[in-house]
């Protein structure tokens, strides 16, 4: 149990230090942009800091409830370790991971419709969030996994398909970083944001049928969904949320990266 | 429509044209499978391991690889000498140059095929069974792999560093692809019909329709300056 806490207190670290550091370094943009620039208002209006402050003091306080729901309120499931309260995040990490792909996709589409580079940011940022909520869904997958199944992998559907996920996002990020000029960055992330998204039922289906399902299924809402109610409410304030620590990221990350834009703007 | 055939086919005409020229492309995309075949059959020795079981995903790891170098040159060509240019003021629909760039890149893996099948089926001691069923796999699968494959390669040809990044960004796409080929391609080894593997040919159906038809929207947005 304590090894348990203790690790979600250290990606709740994880998860505050991320904010907190994207956070200052909006400040020392907004600054930098402040001396650049002449058009002060349309800077201090983005940078409104206490929009930013009241959102992550939300974040904090529903990640403490649904910790304390999680870890010490849910009951003990019949014949599982105590590892199971993991499900908790791992669920919660795995919706708002398929929300950030989903962002991308729209946020492409919508670039290539209307030629805005907002819609752009709002795709690259859907993606960096969506990657690293993956990511802590595989970590968190694994330690389960290790526990109930003794193995940290198997090659099972879901897990491949979490992993293909991650690989092909990845590559979206990759393909960004490496490109220099903003609007065939865009472009091209775009087209391939569509097509990666797209490629996820056909990637889904052709796993299913390769591989032999073990991952147990808790939240089709199915009579035999084996969660006991306070189970299902601990779940469900869990993705509350997770889905207010996401929107928290993901303003902060959008701010952030307006700010760069404007930057570049100001400096060329 | 007859227009956009011709269209499709002159790109096709060109390319073919200016390969078998020079063949080195061809040539180079056969060496990489052979060798490929051969530092497998080293690796995994024959041996203690059925040859059957390890067969069908070494050919299209030979494949698919020997196919991204196909890729990679595809819009380098014309990137060379700047030809992309003249091929994008042509007046002709942007998704023909993408039909006529696919069926290129199609037609060169396949003859790479013609020449790796005989290869593989000697070197692995495979029976030779199932020719047709194999040819359709083998058929469907390229298609796959080439409508997804020259999209990202029309946009990796357009900045160096993007080059080096294709596989990185095409495999992960292709998985369907490749589950399905080497499954299939196993099966039908194994002596099985088509009928026992319809599913998998109904998976790459949809993929081969589902990538050509959303790069016929979407390619024109990777060629645009």
């Amino acid at each position: 149990m304590s090894y348990l806490l203790s690790a979600y207190g250290f990606l709740l670290l994880i998860m505050i230090g991320y904010i907190v550091r994207v956070n200052l370094k909006c400040g020392r943009l907004v600054k930098e942009a402040g001396c650049l620039s002449n058009d002060q208002k349309s800077i201090s209006k983005l940078d409104s800091s206490k929009a930013r402050l009241c959102l992550i003091g939300f974040a904090l306080l529903f990640i403490s409830v649904a910790l304390y729901m999680a870890l010490i309120w849910s009951p003990d499931a019949k014949g599982e370790p105590a590892t199971y309260r993991i499900i908790y995040f791992h669920v919660a990490a795995a919706f708002m991971s398929y929300v950030g792909f989903f962002i991308t996709f729209a946020g492409s589409i919508l670039y290539l419709w209307k030629r805005d580079l907002r819609f752009d940011r709002w795709a690259k940022v859907g993606a960096d969030l969506g990657v690293h909520f993956c990511a802590l869904m595989i970590i968190t997958g694994m330690i389960w996994g290790k526990q109930r199944w003794g193995a940290w992998w198997i090659w099972e559907p879901r897990l491949t398909l979490a992993l293909v996920l991650l690989v092909i996002y990845v590559g979206y990020l990759i393909l960004r970083h490496v490109m220099e000029n903003p609007v065939t960055t865009a472009r091209y992330a775009s087209v391939y944001g569509i097509i990666g998204f797209i490629d996820v039922p056909l990637v889904h289906y052709s796993i299913k049928l390769w591989g032999k399902i073990m991952h147990p299924v808790v939240t089709d809402g199915g009579k035999n969904s084996g969660l006991a109610p306070e189970m299902m409410l601990t779940l469900e304030v869990s993705i509350i949320a997770f889905l207010i620590v996401f929107a928290a990221m993901y303003i902060i990350r959008l701010h952030v990266d307006s700010l760069e834009a404007n930057l570049s703007r100001c400096r060329t | 429509m007859k227009k956009y055939f011709k269209d499709v086919s002159a790109i096709v005409w060109k390319d073919t044209l200016s390969e078998f020229r020079t063949r080195e492309m061809l040539i180079s995309m056969f060496m990489l499978a052979v060798l490929i075949l051969i530092i497998f059959i080293f690796s995994i020795h024959l041996g203690k391991v059925k040859a059957i079981d390890v067969a069908p995903g070494v050919l299209w790891i030979a494949i698919i690889f020997a196919g991204t170098i196909g890729l990679n040159r595809s819009f380098l060509n014309e990137k060379e000498n700047d030809c992309i240019f003249g091929i994008m003021s042509m007046p002709i629909d942007r998704s023909a140059i993408y039909f006529g760039k696919m069926t290129g890149n199609f037609i060169f893996m396949t003859i790479m095929e013609i020449f790796i099948f005989p290869v593989f089926i000697v070197f692995f001691n495979l029976p030779i069974q199932n020719i047709p069923g194999i040819v359709l796999i083998t058929f469907l699968g390229t298609l796959g792999f080439t409508a997804c494959g020259t999209l990202l390669s029309a946009m990796s040809a357009a900045s160096a560093k993007l080059r080096y990044m294709l596989p990185v960004l095409l495999y992960p796409l292709i998985l369907p692809v490749v589950i399905a080929a080497v499954q299939s391609t196993g099966a039908l080894l194994y002596g099985k019909q088509i009928a026992d593997i319809m599913s998998w040919l109904k998976l790459l159906i949809a993929f081969d329709i589902i990538f050509i038809s959303v790069s016929f929207l979407i390619f024109e947005y990777t060629l645009e300056e």
